[in-house]
């Protein structure tokens, strides 16, 4: 079980806050030193969920965790939301769909940035998804 | 309001990124880019992405949606200093940007743009130079 060094919740109501995830994101990725492309994938990632929770989900909360397993450090993002939820998520994660008017890279192109990737949600239920990028 | 500022050198527009843009700015940039190809006839519009530290799926159906329309309107467009681990990431989010031109500095990237231009407004010389008709 990974320790928890450092938490931290940031609200995503509005199109800047997408901007102030990716520089929270930024900043934790300095902190545990993640490789230049690691950095880029993860808040990259990130940004693309950040856009999900608020075009979606209708806004919501980001927790931004700083982690500790053994000798190496992480960084875990949750995106947490009470919007819609998803119907079917093999569908939703597929390259290419979108339910918006998105290109529908977002969940399956997250996915693929990260080294843990976390999806739950049901129909009225909301969304949950965590994301980790380990050093 | 925010603004990414255009700059106007002869026939070519030239846009250089410098802030993490929130999604509004990137479509302000996409509408004022658009009027300005229309307003000053140019032919030729080079975006500088070389401080950009993340392109994600909105940044990246924005470089695609200038690239159209500048094709649209006649002109063409290239973007130029995209760093290593963005291209990585594009790559690994599933974006290839298809049909949006790239260089690797705003030198080669203007040299892709008079390529593109030539037939309309250059001559290529015998020594590699393009000379304006």
């Amino acid at each position: 079980m990974p320790i928890l060094l450092k938490s931290e919740t940031l609200e995503v109501t509005e199109e800047r806050d997408i901007v102030t995830v990716r520089q929270a994101v930024r900043r934790v990725s300095l902190e545990i030193r993640l490789s230049l492309v690691d950095q880029t994938k993860v808040i990259t990632a990130a940004s693309e969920l950040a856009r999900n929770l608020l075009i979606y989900g209708g806004g919501g909360e980001v927790v931004l965790e700083q982690l500790q397993e053994g000798a190496r450090q992480g960084v875990r993002v949750h995106f947490v939301d009470e919007g819609p939820g998803i119907e079917n998520i093999e569908v939703a994660l597929r390259d290419g769909y979108t339910s918006g008017g998105g290109m529908g890279l977002g969940l399956g192109g997250a996915k693929r940035l990260v080294n843990e990737f976390e999806l739950v949600s049901a129909p009225g239920k909301g969304t949950r998804i965590t994301i980790t990028r380990w050093k | 309001m925010d603004r990414i500022p255009i700059l106007t050198m002869g026939h070519f527009l030239l846009v250089t990124i410098q802030v993490d843009m929130h999604d509004q700015l990137a479509l302000t940039l996409q509408d004022d880019l658009t009027n300005k190809i229309t307003s000053t006839l140019a032919k030729g519009v080079l975006i500088d992405i070389s401080s950009l530290e993340i392109v994600d799926s909105f940044i990246g159906r924005m470089l695609g949606n200038i690239s159209s329309m500048a094709r649209v309107l006649g002109a063409g467009s290239v973007v130029v200093g995209m760093q290593p681990a963005v291209a990585i990431t594009l790559v690994e989010l599933g974006l290839s940007l298809t049909g949006v031109y790239t260089a690797l500095d705003v030198e080669k990237g203007m040299q892709l743009l008079r390529r593109q231009i030539d037939a309309d407004f250059y001559h290529l010389t015998t020594d590699g130079n393009f000379v304006e008709i």
